[in-house]
């Protein structure tokens, strides 16, 4: 009785779980913005300067870090509380040559790459998160943040970050300067970088600009722009660098709004490799799938009560009996 | 059937203050002064949490074992009465209050963990909650079932202080209550193996199931609720000398042993279809850690196989506390050693931080001696064993 009633139970969940996990895919990965804007990053170009380092932290009014013993200037080693974008370096053997994977070096920007579908916004059980509708770009809103830091751990990138040794802890992360828009300004990253390597823009134009540079010979002559696409003319003659063929962001996770070419593989340079399905897909579909309009719970909760109010009600007629 | 009035429950009474209370009472209190300094000084004083592990054991043990091992009432309410075995029924009581305690800490500890805590009521609040997260599910059926609890409890409270009226008012619709006290843990039990829905491959494979993983914790947590009633029946027996409930124990852990073959044979074939078996026979620290893991799981299954082990007290006990443990493993596993964001993060945790876990636990054990003394929880022994 027990062992069928039992069997009987794990079939309906087992059931359940199989319904639930066909229906999980039912949520898609959103589609792109119809205003997206976003970053190239192209690594070839990249002179390991720091400036973006450098203006980031003034745009946002972020404080120096230091991992140096003398505290002369701002010397982050990875995004933190304090630093929201950071360039590192990957190096390999002699590191002689520039952006080759063996024997060479390359460097590397680090910052939120704005997802489409961002782990980061589906986890947060506040709406602390928002990506804009139009823009796409992912804000953050501290006086809504509880702190619970779902968002540092759901993110593949590492991007949000946590100010664990303040009483006042807020999440730190990359807003593309949109509060600098008003005033003319865009992502001070991009705005000062002084070879392009850090480009500011709509997505299709970004997008655009790197198929540009993929197609072009390796060694030919290439003109490179600055600062904005779409912006005043800052462009450059250079020479058309030898990449990887994969442009990142485009189809991983959903796809990103910042994206990224290398001549280095992009596992090597600390990206993830990801799958097209954003995880915040999964989750979502998981959830609707099991709590979408309340259905389940509902019918759980009749069912339970049904048979309850018969048990209960026995067990509570004997207890008065006796007692 | 005359056993329950005869197992009636009654008040313990006896001394509060004895040496093991005292102890249980510096303990919480050290705990205390931890959780303290860390409102004045930040999470980074008191914790080795990084941006690689933002969630330690805190959350790992506090809420989400802690949450699991208080299942105890969510797991014998099913079994009386959604499966109507009345005869379990004096395992309800002593159970609900055990988990009344570890639900209402786990819930309380949240905010020790939350970094800006005083926005804690967002996640109720329409404009801020935000539907689709899992953590928003989790929090919201936490908090329901504490409160649901504390209603199903409160009969003892109305016998106590002789309030019969609102006894009889509250029993009429007690069943609402029971119902929703199985549905809520049913929820958010799931829920809690969800929240790693969204870490996608930063979970170890081992621990990465994706849409089975609510059933594996749902599983799971309703073994732990079976494994704690008969570890804390065992417990209480030898603490307060009271005869035990060995016929019901050795029904008990038969249900439990059949249960856990179920889950044995939904883990091991999520890991063969996924092809993330081989994980297990590389020479790494989570390939160990899932062992540790399994081997409590089937421990219980070989000692547990016979009519005679199961009505072997030690056996019971031994079984129970494995079981425990592996549900434990589970969770530690999925939420700490499975979880890797990138290369350079370690986590271990700092020792104010294991002390605020004590201390919680200390102040858990303490509240239940109290109430069993106080209260009418356990049920009343034929003769004063004693």
């Amino acid at each position: 009785m027990d062992r069928r009633k039992f069997f009987r139970s794990s079939l309906a969940a087992g059931a359940a779980a199989l319904a639930a996990g066909a229906a999980a895919h039912a949520r898609e990965n959103k589609s792109v913005p119809p205003q997206a804007l976003g970053l190239l990053y192209d690594s070839t170009l990249c002179v390991g300067c720091k400036a973006c380092v450098a203006a980031c932290k003034q745009a946002n009014d972020m404080p120096p870090e230091f991992s140096t013993q003398e505290r002369y200037w701002d010397t982050p080693l990875d995004l933190s509380g304090k630093t929201l974008n950071v360039i590192k370096v990957y190096r390999n053997g002699t590191g002689r040559r520039k952006d080759e994977p063996e024997n060479g070096y390359a460097f590397i920007k680090k910052s939120c790459m704005h997802c489409v579908d961002p782990s980061c916004v589906s986890a947060c059980p506040v709406s602390a998160m928002h990506k804009d509708p139009l823009t796409g770009v992912v804000r953050y809103d501290k006086n809504a943040c509880i702190g619970c830091r779902y968002c540092v751990a759901a993110c593949p990138f590492g991007v949000p970050r946590f100010t664990y040794d303040s009483a006042l802890p807020q999440i730190s992360k990359c807003q593309l300067c949109s509060h600098r828009w008003k005033d003319g300004g865009y992502a001070a990253c991009a705005e000062v970088c002084p070879t392009g390597a850090t480009l500011y823009g709509t997505l299709v134009d970004l997008k655009k600009e790197a198929a540009r540079r993929r197609a072009a010979k390796p060694g030919t002559p290439m003109v490179y722009p600055r600062g904005r696409l779409g912006g005043p003319d800052q462009d450059y003659p250079g020479v058309a660098a030898r990449y990887v063929d994969h442009l990142y962001g485009e189809t991983e996770f959903g796809g990103t709004q910042m994206v990224l070419l290398a001549g280095v593989p992009f596992e090597k340079l600390g990206y993830p490799d990801l799958p097209p399905r954003s995880d915040a897909a999964s989750s979502e579909g998981l959830q609707h799938a099991l709590y979408g309009g309340l259905v389940m719970p509902i019918a759980f909760l009749g069912v339970l009560s049904f048979v309850a109010r018969r048990t209960v009600k026995v067990d509570d007629e004997q207890e008065n009996r006796h007692g | 059937m005359a056993e329950h009035a005869a197992n009636a429950p009654a008040p313990l009474g006896g001394r509060l203050l004895t040496p093991v209370t005292l102890v249980l009472a510096v303990l919480a209190a050290v705990a205390g002064v931890i959780l303290l300094y860390r409102f004045f000084y930040g999470l980074g004083a008191v914790t080795n949490l990084s941006d690689g592990y933002p969630w330690g054991i805190w959350i790992a043990y506090d809420v989400v074992i802690g949450s699991a091992l208080a299942c105890g009432g969510y797991a014998m309410a099913l079994l009386v009465y959604i499966f109507n075995r009345g005869e379990y029924h004096p395992l309800v009581r002593p159970a609900l209050l055990a988990s009344l305690f570890g639900y209402t800490l786990a819930g309380a500890s949240v905010i020790f963990d939350l970094g800006r805590w005083w926005n804690v009521w967002h996640i109720f609040w329409p404009g801020y909650a935000q539907v689709n997260s899992v953590m928003f599910e989790v929090a919201v059926c936490i908090t329901a079932y504490i409160v649901v609890m504390w209603i199903e409890f409160a009969p003892t409270f109305f016998e106590k202080f002789g309030m019969r009226d609102a006894r009889r008012k509250l029993s009429r619709v007690l069943f609402v209550f029971v119902a929703l006290g199985v549905l809520l843990p049913s929820m958010h039990q799931s829920s809690l193996g969800s929240l790693l829905v969204i870490f996608g491959r930063q979970i170890h494979p081992l621990w990465q199931s994706g849409w089975l993983l609510p059933l594996m914790y749902l599983m799971t947590a309703v073994l732990l609720g079976f494994a704690v009633v008969i570890f804390e029946s065992t417990l209480a027996s030898t603490a307060f000398r009271r005869s035990m409930e060995a016929d019901l124990l050795a029904r008990l852990t038969r249900l439990m042993v059949w249960l856990l073959a179920a889950y044995l044979v939904v883990r091991v074939a999520d890991l063969v279809v996924r092809g993330a078996l081989d994980n297990a026979f590389a020479f790494t620290i989570e390939a160990v850690m899932f062992w540790l893991e399994m081997a409590a799981f089937v421990l219980p299954l070989v000692l547990l196989g016979t009519q005679a082990a199961r009505r072997d007290p030690s056996k019971r006990f031994i079984g129970a506390v494995a079981l425990m443990a592996g549900g434990m493993l589970l969770r530690i596993n999925g939420f700490l050693v499975g979880y890797q964001t990138g290369d350079g993060w370690h986590y271990f945790p700092a020792l104010p931080e294991l002390l605020v876990t004590v201390g919680l636990i200390a102040f858990e054990v303490l509240a239940y001696i109290v109430f069993v003394r106080t209260l009418p929880v356990l049920p009343r022994e034929a003769a004063p064993a004693k």
